[in-house]
């Protein structure tokens, strides 16, 4: 039968977009399109295209609606686009709602049957009679389900004008391995190339036109990033409890340590990793190994994060090492497990009772959440408390193009530890003696031979020699000499990212929200608006921050929650520029994209 | 260093008993906990113990101070009510060659820290679990606590009217290879089972029966000095025998059974009352119920299987402390991240 097209493939008056233009594609989860999705961005990446992909996928393992985005971009943009060109409706549950979100003009392939192309005369429809190409090209009726997302895969190809042997290589990669699932996934998609081949014409809409932008690019995860960081640093006891989006990273983490933590000889491992009972527990083994002198770390996202906070505490004020990865998903409570947001600025800035302030890594690039996650094991050891690392989903669980990592060339810094023999020499040694004037003291650790340097750490008052005291002079000199080795943390956390256009208009914003910012910026000055892009990389705020909030007349602080959080610390912090900061809001769980950061901006520039 | 006198006797390491002693108490005069902390610096003294390979975690309460008053050539963890497990956790696998004593109270472990303590023990951390058990919150001063028997009053004249968790049985449950159950005011019991415990692998639970004198020792009380003592029935004689002296002691024959350790170390059981077999688990909960049935205090080596791998032996990890391997043995090679990357391209 041969496809018969509503509407012509070209809308009237445009211009072919050049590797320029997102497609989503609507299928049903569990049913394995993450595979195809994968293979079709893959394909494309290897075609030399800027690509990134978003999966918006629900909190269910099987049957719920989930779409994922791909975003082609020639400039090199990878944030969300808001409206897409092509539309792969696999889902009859969610299609006529798709078609009624559809920007107009917009491709549409979906599955015969589902009759879509009444619901709108603006689109160009693509009936594709995919059970019957199935059947077709795959002899095994129980793997149908699965192989009919690779049928849309190769009928895009057809139409993107994607080589057919990048799509075969990406199904290999991405099968790792897997000779019979990639003998009959590689037909499938070749089954709707063909297809499409003889079923459709041409289109000049979009396409896909060999480049050279992704030549030694790799696709990765923040997760995995994070993780491949964690591994170099040399973490040696990881405890966790499973929670998305935080989990892949600790899982993959797993994976590599089973590769290259075991003693090849004995099969002895390095790390030891222990799923825990819960995030409390989690953090106390973080904390404990921390103390005992292992490099620890944990993953987790916000509810984690809350039920960990009174060890957090604990942490901070006996001064224990811990790496805390926080993977932020959109809150409060369970709120939307699966979506991504930046709503956790507050509690990782300040987590726990009484006064509390920590250092907060926020990686912006995959290349940053390799680094960091290194750099936040030597942080810890050198401050001896609890390091957050805040990414997100956006961040963790997407697909991103990067540069490989750089290897980290600077050795472990293992901060201030007295060995036995330092410790004998040291006179009148105290835990929490501040001899360099700095904050950071000389700690022990247990099982240190000799019989010096043993001390009793307490979460309640205690004084310099970390004996018990309830002196008020005490408790004061203690948190004091925190406040001051939380300044000396300024000189040692990841300094900003400038993008500056000459202007004194500040836009100040932080991890997943860089690309839809760089985007927006491109774009607000295209329309005369000039700006200067600061991207905030840590807590404290370091001298840098303070010059640019000093000179700039407005600076508005993207972020991705509701009530401006990172503006809220801006505030507190620059009282007497309080009124300067503007925030630029979007927190609806997708991601955030350029629109709506011109969209706000401009309106504020209007009043 | 050892600080012997020429007068005061040492152990094996040359220390004397002084060289084990922390800080003074500040528990109230009377307090079953400080007679704990008594028996805890004599087995480690006779035990031969390096203090410096000792570390000692606790929660909060009175109970949770006390690894202050006892060792204090070790390191001590005073953490957050109830989390003492996974501080012992973290740092037992941060390095191997500790020696970790962990001490809590039947608040810290039986209500708060309830998910804690189960998940240690089901994980084998290699440890002495103590539950100085008094019934209440002494810190607090004084409300009930979850081991509270059922009818129990307190001086106030509230009722506790909601049954009472064991921590036995539960630890038998479930699967800790050495459990046991002894009362402050039975030195010489808790003595001898101090000693095998420091011998032992994995998690020890000890819940010591150890009565508040300020809320809890009142004529009505289950868990008073007097109370305790009139229903305490020790099930056996102990003695152990430290590896190092096993060639030198000699088990009397008849009625004495013997339980060897990996390390060659030997504890010798002799019953009192009955015929109680310690190896045999399901025998051992039998008992344990039939006696609280009763009001009566088991006391002794409630359950013992002493070949059970710790936590550090499951997850098969190197020989040397994780905490003092270095950069040379962690960070893997610019090889391996190229093949990585590689592998992402
Ligand atoms: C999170 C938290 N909740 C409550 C407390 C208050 N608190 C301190 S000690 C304690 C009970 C201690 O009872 P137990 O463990 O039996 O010790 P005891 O004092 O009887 O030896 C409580 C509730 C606390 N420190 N932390
Ligand atoms: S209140 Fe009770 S438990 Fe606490 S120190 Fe006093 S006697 Fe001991
Ligand atoms: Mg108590």
């Amino acid at each position: 039968m041969t496809a018969s097209l509503a509407a012509p493939l070209k809308p009237l008056g445009a211009k072919t977009r050049i590797n320029d233009f997102s497609i989503q594609v609507a299928t049903v989860n569990g049913s394995g399109s993450q595979t195809a999705n994968s293979v079709l961005l893959r394909a494309i990446f290897q075609m030399g295209v800027f690509v990134s992909g978003k999966n918006l996928f629900p909190s269910n393992i099987a049957g719920l609606p989930t779409w994922f985005t791909i975003r082609a971009s020639a400039k090199g943009y990878v944030a969300r686009k808001a409206s897409n060109e092509m539309l792969i409706l696999m889902n009859p549950e969610t299609a006529k709602e798709d078609i009624a979100k559809a920007d107009t003009g917009a491709l549409v392939i979906y599955d015969e049957p589902l009759q879509l192309d009444k619901l709108r005369s603006d689109l160009s429809y693509i009936p594709v009679p995919f059970q019957k190409l199935v059947t077709a090209s795959c002899p095994e009726p129980k793997l149908h389900k699965l192989v009919k997302n690779m049928i849309y895969v190769g009928v895009a190809a057809r139409l993107l004008s994607v080589d057919m042997a990048e799509v075969k290589n990406a199904i290999t990669k991405q099968l790792k391995g897997k000779a019979k699932a990639i003998e009959i996934n590689q037909g499938a998609a070749v089954a709707g190339y063909d297809w499409a081949m003889e079923n459709l014409p041409d289109q000049d809409h979009i396409k896909v036109v060999r480049d050279n932008k992704t030549q030694g690019l790799i696709i990765v995860d923040g997760n995995e990033a994070c993780a491949l960081g964690a591994l170099f640093a040399g973490v040696t006891v990881v405890g966790w409890y499973p929670i998305t989006p935080a989990s892949s990273l600790v899982e993959t983490f797993i994976d590599y340590a089973e590769e290259y933590r075991k003693d090849p000889k004995t099969g002895k491992s390095t790390v030891a990793i222990v799923q825990m009972e819960d995030e409390l527990a989690s953090a106390g083994v973080v904390l404990a190994a921390g103390w005992a002198g292992a490099r620890s770390m944990t993953s987790t996202a916000g509810p984690g994060v809350s039920l960990m906070s009174e060890f957090i505490g604990l942490g901070y004020y006996v001064e224990a090492p811990g790496v805390f990865f926080n993977v932020a998903r959109t809150g409060p409570s369970t709120g939307l497990p699966t979506r991504t947001q930046q709503s956790d600025v507050e509690l990782c800035a300040k987590c726990s009772h009484g006064d509390t302030q920590h250092i907060n890594l926020y990686p912006g690039t995959m290349e940053e959440c390799f680094q960091f996650a290194y750099d936040a094991f030597d942080l810890a050891e050198r401050f001896q408390t609890p390091i957050f690392v805040v990414t997100d989903l956006d961040l963790g669980m997407q697909n991103w193009s990067s540069k490989p990592f750089a290897y980290p060339a600077s050795p472990y810094d293992r901060g201030k530890v007295l060995n036995q023999q330092q410790l004998t020499e040291a006179k009148d040694w105290g835990r929490y003696k501040d001899v360099d004037g700095d904050g950071i003291c000389y700690r022990s650790l247990p099982g240190t031979a000799g019989g010096k340097g043993a001390y009793f750490t307490r979460g309640s008052g205690h004084n310099e020699y970390a004996q018990y005291s309830e002196k008020p002079e005490d408790y004061v000199a203690v948190v004091d000499r925190l406040r001051r080795k939380y300044e000396t943390a300024k000189a040692h956390v990841p300094t900003p990212v400038f993008r500056n256009q000459g202007s004194a208009k500040g836009v100040l914003a932080f991890g997943s929200s860089d690309p839809a910012v760089i985007e927006a910026q491109d774009l607000l000055a295209e329309t005369g608006l000039k700006t200067d892009y600061l991207r905030l990389r840590a807590l404290p705020f370091t001298a840098e921050i303070d010059a640019f909030v000093k000179e700039k007349q407005v600076v508005y602080v993207v972020e991705q929650n509701r009530d401006g959080q990172m503006a809220n610390l801006f505030r507190e912090t620059y009282p007497e520029h309080a009124t300067k900061f503007r925030s630029i809001l979007h927190y609806n769980g997708h991601a955030i994209d350029a629109k709506c950061i011109v969209d706000q901006i401009t309106a504020f520039e209007q009043k | 260093m050892p600080t012997a006198t020429p007068s005061a006797p040492t152990n094996t390491l040359g220390f004397t008993k002084q060289d084990y002693v922390g800080s003074k108490s500040t528990l109230c005069a009377g307090c079953g906990h400080d007679a704990i902390t008594a028996q805890i610096i004599n087995a480690a003294f006779e035990s031969n113990i390096e203090g410096y390979r000792v570390t000692k975690y606790s929660g909060i309460g009175c109970s949770s101070k006390t690894p202050a008053y006892f060792i204090n050539q070790g390191w001590g963890f005073n953490s957050v009510h109830g989390r003492m497990p996974a501080i012992a956790t973290g740092a037992s696998l941060a390095n191997r060659n500790l020696i970790n004593i962990g001490v809590s109270g039947d608040g810290d472990s039986m209500s708060i820290g309830m998910g804690q303590f189960v998940h240690a023990v089901r994980r084998n951390i290699p440890m002495i679990y103590i539950i100085e058990d008094n019934g209440v919150y002494g810190l607090t001063k004084g409300q009930f606590s979850a081991t509270a028997d059922k009818g129990a009053f307190l001086k106030s004249g509230a009722v506790n009217e909601l049954p009472p968790i064991d921590p036995c049985t539960l630890a038998i449950e479930l699967g800790c290879g050495f459990v046991a159950r002894c009362f402050s005011g039975n030195p010489k019991q808790l003595n001898a089972i101090l000693k095998s415990a420091f011998a032992y692998q994995g998690t020890v639970v000890l819940d010591i029966i150890s009565p508040c004198v300020t809320f809890n020792n009142h004529d009505a009380s289950t868990r008073s000095y007097k109370h305790v003592k009139d229903h305490d029935f020790p099930l056996h004689d102990l003695g152990f025998i430290q590896y190092s002296e096993v060639e030198d002691v000699e088990i009397p024959a008849g009625g004495t059974e013997v339980v060897t350790f990996p390390d060659g170390s030997k504890v010798a059981i002799k019953a009192i009352h009955e015929d109680y077999d310690p190896t045999d688990r399901f025998g051992a909960m039998k008992a344990i119920h039939e006696s609280m049935a009763k009001g009566e205090f088991l006391t002794g080596l409630l359950y013992i299987n002493p070949t059970q791998p710790p936590l550090t032996e499951v997850l098969n990890l190197v020989d040397e402390p994780l905490a003092s391997l270095g950069e040379a043995q962690l960070k893997p090679s610019p090889a391996v991240l190229e093949e990585i990357m590689r592998s992402l391209m």
